[in-house]
């Protein structure tokens, strides 16, 4: 680098530029959850059955094979949109589908992935269906491209 | 080694390659998941050698970083470090726990230890990455603060360098932030969107500050290029990184419920977020041709320049293939993530902590100017067959997420395969990359290897210049 840019210009682009974007980040973080998200987000209907289902996702570790909205792992299906995919978009559908599955679970065939019984109670399984549909209904710019997630 | 203190690095280091080593062993046992897919069921379930996987990616990286602030913090600043027994104190805390915590992954069901570590007082686990319970969690945030506590005591006393200040900066970013990974809000896309608070702005934000000081300081006592000059561009690649990360976190933003003016703004940052990535290639490049001594250790300067390319190539050039909005739109949470993960991960971070254990380490044992030359060459064939193997796990990632995308995600409804009818038609790449990794676990067995051997490198190898006051 020439001699005239010198050591104290390249500190103060530092620290001049990162507390400007730090700040601008804090800016857009504030207009993001207090403006942009509750419309977004259907805080509305954020119930208790939904609460409940995201604390019995986390408490199985889900997101250790399955993505949700596309973060996690990838070694099983998305499940933020199986709401639409395997429940037809139509909650009774949807809760007796996760019913059979979860009961259905491990499937034991030979060579193929397998997802543990994580023995869910009747109503936990309820909670968590009620969790994905939630997840099913966020704005999240028409992502995923298609229903196979 | 000037100072006595500084060898308190020394078991922080071996401790870290013993994770490194249990890291690799539970990454094949992933890859081999992906092929033959009751592999180890029910004994290991997917999710659980997962979790193992990335955890002791992450300790063994804070036990890379903290070894080597240890190392470098008294010498940068000429004084003993603070206090040697607060850091073989949190050696232990921080092995303890987090060997604790890794045995509960692997014995207990999660849904028990949730259970027995009372989550339900502060809900913070099943989250990826940050699946420690919460007691851990806290033990992390404790060892972090006696750690930074020792090493500002340290820093204060002695002489401010820039090295010091952008290291230690780096690792107080990296404290704040850990601290987002209590708050669990139960509205999930604000859950989701605090949880890159830490996951984005620590890999893509603060640790670059702290591999820049590491690397620096690496360069610094190899090149024995004026200290100024090294100052100067290390100023220049932490203004790229925070520049270019902070906004660049919008590209996590895209598809989880953030407003679309995100779109543009994770677009457009974080596809500069390469340059800071370039410049340390330029940087490690410029310095060692600049150099005004030959040192005796080759490893080391090998596992510098390597740093800054494999960085580049991983974090700059792979992220950037995928952080536009509307090809993102079809990549997201692909085999293609998968493949620039693993080649960031390696080409920054797992790097930077060999590049300064390559450096520090012989020096700890006694060998001022490096291992003898046999030692050297094992320890670059474990360098080239752990970074050629890591190159062709990224290649076949990329082949398999290339065709996932194809065929999963193109098409459209009605006519695009599901996701395990994908799976099964990409198997040949998944076989492929296990190949790959079975290579770089023996590139992990031969570096080990370099470790054993006997004899050091001579002052004599020094060609050019005499020994400076920075040697």
């Amino acid at each position: 680098m020439a001699e005239r840019f010198t050591k104290s210009m390249a500190r103060n682009i530092y620290l001049g530029g990162s507390t400007f974007f730090i700040l601008l980040f804090l800016v857009l973080t504030f207009d993001t959850q207090s403006r942009a998200m509750p419309e977004r987000d259907n805080r509305d209907q954020l119930t208790e059955e939904v609460v409940r289902g995201k604390h019995v996702w986390e408490n199985n570790n889900c997101v250790g094979c399955h993505s949700l909205m596309g973060e996690g792992a990838y070694f099983a299906p998305e499940l933020a949109n199986v709401f639409d995919r395997r429940g037809a978009a139509d909650s009774e559908v949807f809760k007796a589908y996760m019913n059979a599955w979860m009961n259905a679970m491990p499937t034991n065939i030979p060579g193929r992935r397998q997802m543990p019984n994580f023995k869910l109670t009747d109503q936990e399984i309820n909670d968590l269906s009620s969790f994905l549909e939630w997840t099913s209904k966020i704005d999240d710019n028409g992502w995923p491209p298609n229903i196979e997630g | 080694m000037k100072y006595e203190s500084q060898r308190v690095a020394m078991p922080y280091f071996i401790f870290a390659l013993v994770l490194f080593a249990g890291q690799i062993v539970f990454g094949l046992v992933l890859g081999m998941q992906y092929v033959v897919g009751d592999f180890l069921f029910p004994e290991i379930p997917f999710n659980v050698a997962r979790m193992v996987h990335t955890n002791l990616l992450i300790v063994w990286l804070l036990f890379g970083f903290m070894g080597a602030t240890y190392y470098l913090v008294p010498e940068e600043a000429q004084t003993e470090l603070y206090s040697p027994l607060l850091a073989w104190i949190l050696f232990w805390v921080f092995a303890v726990a987090g060997t604790l915590t890794i045995l509960g992954y692997l014995f207990v069901d999660y849904a028990t230890l949730a259970d027995i570590t009372m989550n339900k007082l502060l809900p913070t686990m099943g989250r990826e990455f940050l699946e420690q319970p919460t007691i851990t969690k806290v033990g992390i945030a404790l060892v972090v603060v006696g750690f930074l506590f020792n090493i500002m005591m340290t820093a204060l006393k002695g002489r401010k360098t820039v090295v010091n200040i952008v290291l230690i900066t780096g690792l107080i970013g990296l404290a704040v932030l850990w601290l987002f990974s209590f708050y669990n809000p139960s509205n999930l896309t604000t859950d989701k969107y605090f949880w890159w608070f830490v996951v984005h702005l620590w890999v893509e934000g603060v640790w670059e500050l702290i591999m820049a000081a590491i690397l620096a300081y690496v360069l610094i006592k190899l090149t024995g290029v004026d200290r100024e000059v090294i100052e100067k561009w290390l100023y220049v690649i932490i203004a790229m990184a925070l520049i270019t990360g902070i906004i660049g976190t919008g590209h996590h933003f895209f598809w989880i419920g953030p407003p679309e003016y995100w779109l543009w703004l994770g677009s457009v940052f974080s596809a500069l977020e390469p340059l800071p990535f370039f410049m340390m290639v330029l940087f490690a490049f410029t310095m060692i041709n600049r150099r005004k001594r030959n040192h005796p250790n080759k490893a080391a300067i090998l596992w510098a320049m390597g740093t800054a390319v494999m960085a580049f190539l991983g974090a700059g050039v792979w992220g950037f293939l995928h952080t536009l909005a509307p090809i993102n739109y079809y990549t997201h949470g692909t085999q293609l993530t998968a493949a620039h993960g693993h080649m960031a991960f390696y080409g920054a971070y797992v790097m930077i902590v060999l590049t300064i254990i390559s450096y520090a380490v012989p020096i700890m044992r006694g060998r001022p100017y490096g291992n003898s030359n046999t030692a050297q060459v094992v320890e670059m064939w474990g360098f080239w067959l752990m970074t050629i193997s890591m190159v062709f796990i990224t290649l076949f990632l990329t082949g398999a997420g290339i065709l996932q995308i194809w065929l999963q995600r193109i098409p459209d409804s009605g006519e695009a395969l599901s996701f395990m009818a994908t799976q099964d038609n990409i198997a040949l790449f998944y076989w492929a990359r296990m190949i790959a990794g079975c290579f770089f676990m023996a590139g992990l067995v031969v570096y080990f290897g370099s470790f054993f051997i006997k004899g050091q490198a001579s002052f004599d190898e020094e060609v050019r210049g005499a020994a400076i006051q920075d040697a």
